[in-house]
């Protein structure tokens, strides 16, 4: 079989998963709006709290706010909840049926995983960027709006380091979809993912705010490469050297993830079709 | 049956059906937990960097953030039925049944489910504002037990009556309007810290716009005894809560318009 | 060399028990129970390409599991299946994508697409080259009469025009061996009639295999010259209907519409059923009196307005089938 007709169903699957999300756009506007106004408070409370003396504070304000308007714009990519089509399978039981489809059914998902993420984040992205890049300068808030990549070598590693965040997101969410699957229930994996990846990515806080002994753990683990690293290169926090390694740590991570989510739901599945699903 | 023990009776049933599953309940809670705990852990980190915000130092911001967090889980847990109600009752005609019972739509609203699950959110809240209480030596006594009662209350009042706007909405537009979720969900955040880290803009918005400084951040500084930097007058602050009841009150009444119309317009 | 071979095949599953309520959810959190349930137990039998079987039985009675373990779903516990010379759970992805299957109460199409996006995105998942691809949708298109469904979303169309739509989506990629599950519960009568005669003819003129389970009996008269009965974990009987039917209820009915009051009839081959002012019903044992026998016996004695003959219910057929074995539902 030549390689493009090996891939001809997950091609196939991720621009049809594409393509179904980016008909929601009441809910890519709703959730603009939303976004922005947290990105507001979020920006507001570090303003206040550096006006109280930033001799500690480990980026600039500037940085920071790039930061958050970053975080609202790829908000989507973050992890929180199984694929909603394996959540309603396992609910009504049907996930052995998805064995009737004459593909690997790890690829299979992974491929819709992509499709349903980015179909999320591209028009809430260009939202974002249009109001926080373009809009708020032109109204004189520039100081508060995102400004682009510090280099253009940052902004070639900031491309590269979203691939690896786009990569490890759906990496992520297959765990999130196995647990599901291995449990037999939607009601419980999703919830607790959110909380540790809000906490571990850096979409609470930047992880460089946490304390200083902290850091090399915070920065080493996967979930990291999320957004902590991304956005870090985007500012130069994160540059030459350091950049790459960071970027060679988050794809590290995408293999490490696929392999073991592979074993794990393949684990998973032959249970199933044991014990009948 | 008059409406108050008749939302009794809703709610424990709600109760009963979701005890059913207590599995699942105790996981979700425990998420909930985690979710909302986890954002402290950020504030608190801010905190063990720049040491204070406008002049706050964290126990008295955990005062304020647990305040909010509380309130906000309560009336989160009992407006299930109209955070719905566009999606389960204007979209698929379900809301002609309530229609045709004997009975105000809004109090079957307000009985469909109580959601338990919230009570992730609110012992995160309590547990945070037990830590401030430590480490401001926040002394409860009884007047300050009956303003925060009071603001609880009213708060409830205010972030229900929101989410009763928002249901309203779905007269018009069938799905629930998300957007509202920045006065809601929005408006809770922005209650985390006292007003006065905010610019003023943000202030003015949530103290006559949408009166969430009403009844949080004024209420708590009476209860602390503290003068509001901003100098709202010391009698003002207790009472302020009030605002949370005309808004609901206020809310109420445009609900009724919305379901008058819908009645004419024959759903 | 048969298409499908089925030998000794066993499954045993094993449930975990739990008192209801919130204490036995503690309870079930320290100690498990386990019940032991067989839903095959030995079952064996074999099928060329090209015929039309008939998998009936109760409810619970296994026919579920064997099409799951031939479809390649699930794992039996023992015994030997191979179909094409595949084992089906084993090499799953090339033994799917050779099978077609139709669940009636389950869609395999994308609810919220139209269906021919649902299509399309079949053709890619099975590979099937693009030309072919066109000439096979366009053909079942035009046969199950599909023009005016395409462009609607499944989750609009009627359950007749679904279960229309889901039999040409399990027909795109070719199969030659499809499996049939309940294709027409809940459809009109003429929406029957179109399933049973498009798939006959699919059986005929293609020689595709097509296993069909149902609990609709006209199905089976209609289609099936081999009918295989699964019953508590095991096959109670393999042969043509007739076979069945006559091992059962050999009995047959006879109408008489008399001239005048019907007269007494005393034949010590025949039970008189009911009797209706000029109408008699009786019930004969073909093997001991013909049709044409007994009628003519009966015209000569006394003067006949009308007589028609009739067979019992397939129902009835059935369910005293099931009696017999004790196999009602479990």
């Amino acid at each position: 079989m030549t390689p493009g007709a090996a891939l001809r169903p997950y091609l196939s699957v991720f621009s049809g998963r594409f393509q179904l999300m980016l008909q929601y756009r009441a809910a890519a506007v709703a959730g603009f709006i939303t976004q922005c106004w947290f990105g507001v408070i979020r920006i507001l409370i570090f303003a206040a709290f550096y006006a109280g003396g930033a001799a500690h504070a480990p980026m600039s304000l500037a940085n920071a706010v790039t930061y958050t308007w970053l975080g609202q714009a790829f908000l989507a990519f973050l992890p929180w909840n199984p694929d909603p089509d394996v959540a309603d399978m396992v609910r009504t039981g049907a996930v052995a049926y998805e064995r009737l489809r004459p593909v690997d059914t790890y690829a299979w998902w992974y491929a819709r995983a992509l499709g349903w993420s980015l179909a999320r984040v591209a028009p809430r992205a260009v939202l974002m960027v249009a109001f926080a890049s373009v809009l708020l300068p032109l109204v004189g808030l520039g100081k508060w709006g995102l400004p682009p990549p510090s280099s253009p070598v940052a902004a070639g590693f900031f491309a590269l380091s979203v691939v690896g965040m786009v990569l490890l997101s759906a990496a992520i969410t297959l765990m999130i979809n196995t647990v599901v699957v291995a449990t037999m229930t939607d009601k419980g994996a999703g919830a607790l993912a959110a909380a540790v990846v809000n906490m571990l990515s850096g979409l609470v806080l930047p992880l460089a705010f946490f304390p200083d002994w902290l850091r090399p753990w915070l920065r080493a683990q996967p979930i990291a490469g999320l957004i902590d690293i991304p956005f870090s290169i985007y500012f130069g926090g994160l540059s030459g050297w350091s950049a790459a390694g960071a970027i060679a740590l988050q794809f590290g991570w995408v293999v490490i993830l696929v392999l073991a989510g592979r074993a794990w739901l393949g684990r998973s599945m032959r249970r199933l079709q044991v014990q009948g699903g | 049956m008059n409406g108050l023990s008749l939302y009794g009776r809703y709610v424990a049933a709600s109760i009963r059906a979701q005890m059913a599953y207590p599995a699942g309940l105790a996981i979700q809670s425990a998420a909930s937990f985690a979710i909302t705990i986890i954002e402290f852990v950020g504030v608190w980190a801010l905190f063990h960097r720049f040491g204070q915000i406008a002049g706050w130092r964290l126990g008295e911001v955990a005062l304020f953030y647990g305040l909010a967090s509380v309130t906000f889980a309560i009336s989160d847990a009992v407006t299930r039925g109209f955070d719905v109600f566009g999606t389960t009752f204007v979209k698929t005609g379900g809301f002609d049944r309530l229609l045709l019972r004997p009975r105000s739509p809004a109090l079957q609203l307000a009985g469909y489910e109580l959601r338990l699950t919230r009570i992730g959110r609110l012992s995160q809240g309590a547990i945070v504002f037990a830590i401030g209480a430590a480490m401001s030596h926040f002394v409860l006594t009884p007047p300050a037990a009956a303003i925060l009662l009071f603001a609880i209350a009213g708060g409830v009042a205010l972030f229900a009556g929101l989410f009763i706007l928002q249901a309203t909405l779905a007269f018009w537009t069938v799905e629930s309007l998300e957007a509202v979720n920045i006065l809601t969900y929005g408006g809770e955040a922005a209650a985390e810290y006292p007003l006065n880290v905010y610019a003023r803009w943000f202030r003015d918005l949530l103290i006559w716009g949408v009166p969430i400084g009403c009844v949080t951040y004024l209420p708590m500084l009476a209860a602390m005894g503290r003068a509001d930097p901003l100098g709202a007058p010391g009698w003002l602050t207790p009472l302020a809560p009030l605002a949370g009841f005309a808004f609901l009150g206020v809310s109420l009444f445009i609900w009724g318009f919305g379901v008058r119309r819908y009645a004419s317009a024959g759903g | 060399m048969p298409q499908i071979l089925v030998e000794e095949l066993s499954k045993t599953y094993r449930i975990a028990e739990r008192d209801p309520g919130a204490l036995g959810a503690v309870k079930g959190l320290f100690h498990r129970r386990w019940r032991t349930v067989e839903a095959l137990n030995g079952v064996s039998f074999q099928m060329e390409q090209g015929e039309l079987v008939g998998l009936i039985g109760p409810n619970g009675a296994g026919k579920s599991t064997t099409i799951k373990i031939l479809s390649g779903i699930l794992e039996p516990t023992s015994g030997r299946c191979e179909v094409d010379g595949l084992t089906p759970w084993r090499q799953r992805i090339r033994h799917v994508a050779r099978i077609g299957v139709v669940f009636g109460q389950r869609t395999q199409l994308w609810w919220d697409l139209p269906v021919i996006e649902g299509f399309d995105l079949l053709r890619d998942i099975y590979r099937v080259p693009p030309d072919r691809y066109a000439a096979t949708r366009d053909e079942l298109t035009a046969l199950l009469k599909l023009d005016k469904l395409l462009n609607q979303p499944v989750r609009q169309l009627s359950l007749g025009q679904r279960m229309r739509c889901e039999i040409a989506a399990a027909l795109l990629h070719e199969p030659q061996l499809i499996f049939l599950d309940e294709p027409t519960i809940g459809l009109d009568a003429p929406s029957k009639l179109a399933v049973r005669e498009f798939v006959g003819r699919l059986n005929r003129e293609r020689g595709v295999t097509v296993i069909l389970t149902t609990h609709d009996m006209h199905d089976i008269e209609a289609l099936a010259e081999r009918v295989i009965v699964i019953g508590g974990g095991k096959i109670l009987a393999d042969g043509s209907f007739a076979a069945l039917r006559a091992g059962v209820l050999a009995e047959r009915r006879l109408f008489v519409d008399f001239a005048e009051a019907a007269p007494a009839i005393d034949l010590p081959e025949v039970r008189v059923v009911a009797r209706d002012g000029r109408q008699i019903e009786l019930a004969f044992d073909p093997r001991r009196i013909t049709a044409p026998a007994l009628i003519a016996r009966i015209v000569a004695a006394h003067p006949v307005d009308d007589i028609h003959v009739e067979e019992p219910l397939i129902e009835e057929v059935i369910a005293r089938f099931y009696d017999l074995h004790g196999a009602g539902e479990s």
